[in-house]
């Protein structure tokens, strides 16, 4: 596999869509408007916990333009029956999308009105009248936990291992991993380091602001445009949420103006669709970006203690690891991926990981990019520095001591097969920026981070035009480059160039079913269907050359895009190209189609090491990133320009998360930062061009080596920029974010 | 959409006029403060009065012995003014501080006074170097020093009918110049944390002869300080000068705990930014 060469893949056309998007032509979910289209607004909830004692829905009605209104009561009792399992826990999911009994956080949806202006809607919505009894909020893990603690849901039983609570609590599930013996570890090591780390809660931050269109029809169909990472996913949770059958929605995926793993569930649809069928008319729902940060994401608010321990030649021994993350309003924070990646990047004999899912009144947690890794390692990165410290050791010379590799076993049960996490701890030893000198008040700090990636269930689906190109359709919305890399794929297999490829993003309708893009996993698992079918096109399009020949199939092989004859067979023709074959299509058998499914069980997981070298202003805490190196395993590059933006991306992403991003919440549980001014993620001038080094260590899972690479970027930044503030302070910064007047603190010793 | 009515006035006068008969309408003029508040439901005006449009506003001028700057100019043209860059680069690198570059094409100085923010960058900056605010009423134009203008969040001390025209800033002393120096946790389209302004004039020995210091975001509104100005006067801006100066501005400050920084965050910065910002005019002043 390593030695194929490629004539494609590794190259960087320029992205199909490109145009569009640096144009301002490319429709995103607010672009689509309909005839006699309807304007939505919600009504959201006051309180952060309160029982809903009545709603009056009907003066909304009075007021000129609206056209239907609807709260929690109009739609079905949610049931567990229509669970499906892929999409997680669909009452809940119900309950988010709009309140039926109690409000869980400040910002929770409780009525939606459809006018024939905006201004009317909103009119509306103010005059619908909710009679709350407020209940006490629950703003952080430790009133959650407490034995008095306000109860948010009373049927919540806690799921996992003893000992957990039996009677209703806000704890929703444990994760225990263990291996070894845990107490015989750290009484074999030389050196134990304990420390507690916390992290804020944060949002994905995702430029477009969720938006959707919904038409209905007399006969009940319905059609959904929005923006979203997976319309097969939009599809199965609306018809579950709304008790629509499933074959009667349509949804079609606009471009997609970032989602992070935000866009991998539903907020508006349903409220459009139910509008929409109230109303005859078509519906459009937007968010405002206040809506978005009060009622959308984040990930979770975490707390995780880490103990580790060492021997005094670097090989590190037993590490306990115990994990509060907030879920928010429903149970299913990430703390189980949390978990499973918390010390998978090294080998300990002795281990304990320990994970609990806490329930907060607090907006409920979407995926957000490697969910739950960064906030671990976070904690287990900044303990191995300081193991490193403490041994006198350097950092990535203590990582390479005990990084795992070929044939390890990761905490959670896989055995890995080819990994590349020594590749890039190597390459980032050797990088410049590693021995580039520091001045006064730097530092500089290291940090590795894993991501097992996501396989699951992929389709896809080449045509060939009669003028020999092809079109090759998907059910994954283009977030990272991937119609580009879909075309590459395509391109490689049929030996012509990737321009000469259309990827298309297909509907529910047109395009077979895919989970959604996320999980790392579209250039891997769509890409092996792409491949597949791409493969089956060259076959047919050696029969075709076969038929006009007249010889076997294996009289034909097919190179450089063009039938050549084989095995002695027909050695006086000249050979055929792609074009002149699909212009005989219909004399030789008719189109030349395939499609080709995957499901994937694994997917070969990612590893990165990441370099920071931060300056502390001494005076006023502020922390600028000096230099930040990014090196990680890709398996196989299929465009480079592509994998390097997610590199870069994550990286960013992460250090916004170590630097300034939060949630800051008011007593009362209402967020006090709800837009881009005072929820203070980096801007381009905060960063320094970010450097990248792509590692190829092949996945032998996939057929070019391919790995998904969208993830693993954002786990190690968190750790990395607290590294360097360490090295450049002599102070450890267990609490997110490491913002300056925090930095002062420290510093001043306050 | 909303439906307000909008007027653009061609005179000082006329907008007088205007603004006199109609208590709730708003003078318009970058529009980067104000429509945000009105789409975020803010503020209602009835009325748009809008001033981009009325000669006496607009641009730079250097005339005798002061710097006129209208107030409906945008940022961008006041800092990209080579002679105001030169006499007084603290106000030029205030306004230079406003927005994004988009933001900053269209933000006005007069904008900025305006809205009144406690934050607002060019205030410290235009009160360091003694700025007065001249203010057309139906009675004829007042002048209101800067220090004096805003009267605490989103108040000012103009009258109803009556309209900011412009800023005039008194042409610099020879060996006087100014620096004006935020802090926010980015490096741009933020809202100071903290600010400072200082202006001081040296004598031909190095001795500071006179000194202004501004700071914003720690009060209600941005404030004068009479004893940062004591402590450079009469010191050759050494560390013993620059150390009282960040302690009385320590000491002045009476700032909030909020989402942008804490009480004890803003003290203390308060007097690492005044006295970075005189080093800076001082060093300035030393090279004129």
């Amino acid at each position: 596999m390593s030695e194929r060469k490629f004539k494609q893949v590794g190259t960087r056309p320029i992205r199909h869509d490109g145009l569009e998007k640096v144009t301002g032509r490319a429709n995103f979910g607010a672009d689509y408007s309909l005839p006699g289209m309807l304007q939505g607004a919600v009504l959201r909830s006051p309180h952060a916990h309160a029982k809903i004692v009545s709603i009056d829905t009907s003066p909304a009605l009075e007021v000129e333009g609206v056209k239907a209104v609807i709260s929690g009561r109009d739609f079905p009792i949610p049931t567990r029956e229509g669970d499906r399992q892929q999409y997680g826990d669909v009452p809940d999911l119900a309950n988010n999308v709009i309140a039926r009994d109690k409000v869980l956080y400040h910002g929770h949806a409780v009525a939606a009105v459809a006018a024939t202006t905006i201004e009317a809607a909103q009119r509306g919505a103010e005059k619908i009248r909710v009679e709350y009894e407020v209940l006490p909020p629950v703003l952080d893990i430790e009133s959650a936990i407490a034995p008095d603690a306000a109860i948010l849901h009373d049927d919540l039983v806690c799921q996992g291992p003893a000992p957990v609570p039996s009677s209703p609590t806000n704890v929703a599930r444990r994760t225990l991993l263990s291996g070894g013996d845990i107490e015989q570890g750290f009484a074999d090591s030389d050196v134990v380091v304990e420390r507690e780390f916390t992290t804020p809660m944060v949002h994905q931050g995702y430029i477009e602001p969720h938006a959707t269109v919904v038409e209905t029809l007399e006969n009940g169909n319905v059609t959904i445009w929005c923006c979203t990472q997976g319309p097969f996913a939009v599809r199965g949770l609306t018809a579950s949420v709304t008790g629509i059958e499933l074959s009667k929605i349509k949804v079609i995926p606009s471009e997609i103006g970032g989602g992070f793993g935000g866009k991998t569930t539903i907020y508006l649809e349903p409220l459009a669709v139910e509008l929409s069928r109230r109303s005859g008319r078509p519906v459009k729902l937007v968010m405002s970006r206040e809506e978005v940060f009060r009622a959308t994401g984040p990930t979770s608010a975490g707390r995780v203690r880490v103990k580790m321990g060492a021997r005094k030649d670097g090989r590190l021994v037993a590490a306990e690891v115990v994990m509060y993350y907030e879920a928010g309003a429903f149970p299913g924070s990430p703390v189980g991926a949390g978990c499973m990646c918390a010390l998978s990047a090294y080998c300990f004999d002795h281990f304990v990981i320990d994970g609990y899912d806490v329930v907060t009144t607090k907006p409920r947690v979407a995926a957000y990019r490697a969910p739950g890794a960064p906030i671990a390692a976070f904690g287990v990165e900044q303990v191995v520095d300081e193991v490193a410290e403490r041994l006198g050791l350097d950092p990535i010379e203590l990582r390479l001591l005990n990084a795992v590799q070929e044939n390890d076993v990761a905490p959670y049960g896989p055995k890995y097969q080819a990994i590349g996490f020594r590749e890039t701890l190597e390459e980032a030893r050797k990088h410049p920026n590693y021995s580039a000198t520091l001045g006064p008040n730097q530092g500089r700090g290291v940090a590795s981070g894993f991501w097992f990636n996501a396989g699951l269930q992929s389709s896809a689906s080449v045509h060939m035009n009669e003028d020999g190109t092809a079109i090759v359709t998907t059910g994954n919305p283009d977030i990272g480059g991937s119609r580009a890399a879909q075309a590459i794929m395509v391109a490689e297999e049929l030996g012509i160039g990737a321009e000469q490829v259309v990827p298309l993003v297909g509907d529910t309708e047109s395009a077979g079913y895919t989970d959604l893009t996320g999980g790392s996993r579209t250039a891997y698992a769509t890409g092996m269907a792409i491949i597949e079918a791409s493969q089956d096109i060259v076959r047919q399009l050696r029969e075709r050359a076969a038929k006009i020949w007249g010889v076997e199939l294996d009289g034909v092989a097919w190179e450089d895009g063009r039938a050549v004859p084989s095995n002695g067979a027909a050695s006086d023709v000249e050979p055929l190209n792609l074009a002149e074959i699909a212009a005989q299509m219909g004399a030789t058998g008719g189109p030349i189609v395939a499609q080709a499914a995957v499901s994937p069980p694994m997917a070969g997981p990612g590893f990165a090491t990441h370099l920071c070298d931060v300056e502390v202003d001494q005076e006023t805490g502020k922390v600028t990133v000096l230099r930040y190196t990014t090196v990680q395993d890709a398996g196989k590059a299929v465009h480079p320009s592509y994998v390097e933006g997610q590199m870069q991306g994550g990286a960013a992403q992460g250090i916004g998360w170590a630097l300034n991003e939060e949630y800051i919440f008011d007593e009362n549980g209402v967020v006090e930062n709800p837009g881009f001014l005072d929820y203070r993620m980096p801007v381009a001038s905060d960063l320094p061009m970010i450097d990248t080094v792509i590692v190829e260590v092949a996945n032998p899972l996939h057929p070019y080596g391919v790995r998904g690479v969208g993830e693993t970027p954002i786990v190690p930044p968190l750790a990395c920029v607290a590294n360097a503030v360490a090295a450049a302070t002599g102070k450890r910064f267990t609490d997110l974010p490491i913002s300056p007047p925090r930095v002062l603190a420290a510093i001043d010793g306050d | 959409m909303q439906s307000i009515p909008y007027q653009a006035p061609a005179s000082v006068s006329e907008a007088v006029a205007l603004l006199g008969s109609d208590a709730e309408a708003r003078v318009l003029a970058g529009g980067t403060d104000l429509l945000v508040q009105v789409r975020g439901g803010v503020r209602k005006p009835s009325a748009w009065i809008d001033v981009k449009r009325i000669p006496d506003l607009l641009g730079v001028s250097v005339e005798g012995d002061s710097i006129r700057i209208g107030a409906a100019t945008p940022a961008a043209v006041i800092f990209e003014h080579p002679e105001l860059q030169r006499l007084v680069p603290g106000v030029a690198e205030a306004t230079d501080l406003i927005g994004s570059t988009q933001i900053q094409g269209r933000a006005t100085l007069g904008g900025n006074l305006c809205n009144a923010s406690p934050a607002a960058d060019t205030t410290p900056a235009l009160i360091a170097v003694g700025a007065q605010c001249i203010v057309a009423g139906s009675g004829g134009e007042r002048e209101i020093a800067v220090e004096a203008f805003a009267t605490g969040p989103g108040q000012t001390a103009l009258a109803q009918g009556e309209l900011l025209v412009a800023v005039r800033i008194p042409k610099p002393a020879a060996r006087t110049a100014d620096a004006y120096l935020r802090l926010i946790p980015r490096t741009e389209m933020d809202i100071a944390v903290v600010g400072a302004g200082v202006a001081l004039t040296l004598g031909d020995d190095g001795t500071c002869t006179q000194a202004r210091v501004a700071i914003g975001a720690v009060a209600p509104t941005a404030l004068l300080l009479e004893e940062a100005a004591a402590a450079l006067v009469g010191s050759r801006v050494d560390d013993d000068a620059l150390a009282r100066v960040a302690a009385a501005a320590t000491a002045a400050a009476r700032p909030i705990d909020d989402k942008r920084g804490t009480i004890a965050y803003r003290r203390k910065v308060v007097g690492v930014l005044a006295k970075r910002a005189a080093a800076i005019a001082a060093n300035r002043a030393q090279e004129r």
